[in-house]
């Protein structure tokens, strides 16, 4: 077992950035008396791409979704201790969870956008905020997600074709503009290219390392290359724990722990 | 090794046998399916063929040609929106006697006799439809007695035969289509009944039924499928409705006799109460399918919906409930249609009185189209056989529309993913 200080992430660093976007600190998720998650600690910060990687079913996805509190649709999930975002407990009773997830967005392993048009797809999540006062202001959120998302192009002349007609990468970038339109603080992917041809996963790629800087991302995802191409910082799961976390140049070259070698090498996963 | 066939556990004899089995177990199925299709298929000609075969006459009724002249009776028309008052007027003119007069000089004395007493009705709605018939007189299509138009067909009376072939000779009487049996209520003479009371009854209890099962329904399974807790209280939930599904309807009209009609005594045998208890018995039928039809909706859908920051209530009602709104339809029709074609718990409520005036409201007496098709089925007189089955034809036609619907909007709006 490896104590919190030396998986805290910015070593280093530290001293050259601010506060983290996200903090979590000893956090342990339950299913029923299952415990999935065991005591991780981690900083998310918006300057970097944080990729989670391990192999299936160590828990990666699970605490992803814990940061914006989808597991709560789950019955049996429970989830101890303390997950901050700017400093405020996003499990403490006085945080809506509402507007936790307006401001840390999602998207899904699988493209899910709504069986409606492209422009309601991205119209939703304003509408329902009330972020745009009439039609103008709502078609420029629009345009501007879309154009971040780099669909803009493919889709401007057809904003009223269904959502679903589109590609799968297209889909998963509508997805993203769709999370993008509310102007969210955090991005969490969970595997967002697991279902995608490997044009479309450059393309998303590309567009992670666009959205850098502007969001806090987090990506989960199985592919190495991939964590080692858009993340700065990397975590890597085992069994429910956070064996180790860094800078990604570091985990891929020169991890401090041999299950990461281990892992990153191809011996299991 | 050459000539010689090579002999592995695939390409042995007995595995070629246990194929040439197999084959046979497949063509000895697929010959079965066919005769089960078939025999439904049988079944269903033979059931549709007789309905149709009887009930187009049921369509008809035996009426006589008569030329009738008002010429010098001094018969006036009552100038009023109120056609009954109307009538009563003519009534009072002595129209009935003018039309038999003329019924006598046409048919002679025994001819006379079988016009309907009613008969007289068909020509004043005329005269009030337009007033100048007074002046120019006309033939009218009167209709008979019942026993006459028995014996025109070649049943009942024998003694009326012979002055129906002779009337037949003469060329004074016919069969034809009865416009009025899809606008007029129930009767005692079945060349006098139609269908129309029971068609406006069946419509106002429809409505209520709707209006109390579709929102209960919706919201019941909208509640469990999207709120609920998944414990004990649930399941024993679930296991009531389906088993709800499955109760004898007319258990359902024993409650609605029980409760209903205690709380409403002055209630007996109107629309409201019938509707009511229906609902009892469409209610679960619309949470069953709803349910599944929500079920249905994938879970990335909500997921996507509440990763953007919508409530449950808007996840539920921006998204899941217009995903599923095509299945709760269909569900809802089919509900619907079983409940119109439903008879046992009406009977129990008193919705199986003689209702001669079509209901204006849901608080009036009235009856729906399975109950009388019941009561017409019940009556000795020939002339009810046929309108018995020229009812079943009408009910059978609304409820094929109501299916066709269902199956029309699950086509038109189901979604695909």
């Amino acid at each position: 077992m490896v104590t919190t200080e030396t998986l805290s992430a910015d070593t280093p660093h530290a001293q050259e950035l601010g506060e983290p976007k996200m903090r979590a600190t000893d956090v342990s998720v339950f299913y029923g008396d299952k415990k999935a998650i065991d005591n991780v600690s981690i900083d998310i910060r918006t300057e970097h791409v944080t990729a989670f990687i391990g192999p299936s079913g160590c828990g990666k996805s699970t605490f992803l979704r814990t940061l914006n509190r989808m597991n709560d649709t789950i019955g049996s999930a429970r989830v101890e201790g303390v997950i901050e975002l700017d400093g405020e407990d996003i499990y403490h009773s006085g945080m809506d969870v509402v507007q936790l997830r307006a401001r840390v967005g999602m998207v899904f392993q699988k493209p899910n956008p709504f069986p409606k048009s492209i422009y309601e797809n991205i119209a939703y999540g304003p509408r329902i905020h009330g972020l745009a006062e009439g039609k103008t202001e709502m078609d420029a959120i629009v345009e501007r997600s879309l154009r971040r998302a780099g669909l803009w192009e493919e889709v401007k002349d057809r904003l009223e074709d269904s959502g679903t007609a589109l590609s799968g990468g297209q889909q998963q970038r509508l997805c993203i503009a769709r999370a993008i339109a509310v102007d969210p603080e955090v991005i969490l992917m969970d595997e967002p290219c697991s279902a995608l041809d490997p044009i479309a996963t450059a393309k998303i790629e590309e567009l992670i390392d666009e959205l850098r800087g502007r969001y806090a991302i987090v990506i989960v995802t199985h592919s190495m290359q991939q964590a080692a191409r858009v993340s700065q910082r990397t975590a890597f799961f085992h069994l429910g724990n956070l064996v180790e976390y860094g800078h990604t140049s570091d985990i891929f070259t020169n991890p401090r722990e041999k299950r990461t070698q281990d892992y990153i090498t191809g011996r299991y996963g | 090794m050459t000539g010689n066939p090579i002999v592995t556990p695939t390409r042995s004899p007995a595995f070629e046998a246990r194929l040439k089995k197999r084959y046979a177990a497949e063509r000895r199925f697929k010959a079965l399916g066919l005769g089960a299709v078939g025999f439904s298929l049988l079944v269903l000609v033979f059931l549709l063929g007789t309905m149709i075969w009887n009930g187009l006459g049921g369509f008809q009724r035996t009426v006589f040609d008569v030329p009738v002249s008002f010429e010098g009776m001094g018969l006036t028309v009552m100038q009023t929106d109120n056609e009954g008052a109307a009538i009563r007027a003519l009534q009072s003119q002595g129209l009935p006697e003018i039309v038999s007069f003329a019924a006598e000089k046409t048919l002679g004395e025994a001819g006379a006799a079988q016009i309907n007493s009613e008969a007289w009705r068909e020509v004043a709605s005329a005269i009030i439809a337009d007033p100048s018939v007074v002046q120019r007189g006309g033939t009218f299509a009167l209709p008979t007695t019942d026993r006459f138009s028995t014996a025109y067909l070649g049943e009942g009376q024998a003694a009326l035969q012979p002055l129906a072939r002779e009337l037949e000779a003469q060329g004074h009487v016919r069969r034809a289509f009865d416009f009025g049996f899809l606008s007029r209520a129930d009767a005692t003479d079945a060349q006098l009944v139609g269908i129309w009371g029971a068609l406006v009854g069946s419509f106002y209890t429809m409505i209520v039924t709707l209006l109390l099962a579709f929102p209960i329904g919706v919201l019941a399974a909208l509640y469990l499928e999207e709120y609920a807790p998944r414990n004990r209280w649930t399941d024993i939930i679930e296991v009531s409705i389906n088993n709800l599904a499955a109760v004898p309807s007319i258990i359902f009209g024993l409650l609605g006799l029980a409760v209903f009609l205690t709380l409403f005594p002055t209630l007996r045998s109107a629309p409201v109460i019938g509707g009511m208890t229906l609902a009892l018995m469409t209610m679960p039928v619309i949470v069953i399918s709803g349910r599944n039809a929500i079920k249905a909706v994938p879970p990335s859908i909500r997921d996507g919906a509440l990763a953007v920051g919508a409530s449950p209530v808007q996840v539920v009602f921006h998204h899941v409930l217009p995903l599923a709104l095509p299945g709760i339809l269909t569900g809802t029709i089919i509900g619907m249609a079983r409940a119109l074609g439903e008879t046992a718990p009406l009977l129990l409520i008193g919705m199986r009185a003689f209702v001669s005036t079509p209901p204006t409201g849901f608080t009036d007496n009235a009856t729906v189209l399975p109950m009388q098709i019941y009561l017409w089925s019940d009556q000795v007189t020939r002339g009810f056989v046929e309108r018995t089955s020229a009812a079943i034809i009408v009910l059978l036609v609304f409820l094929l529309l109501m299916n066709g619907l269902a199956i029309y909007l699950r086509n038109r709006f189901e979604k695909k993913w």
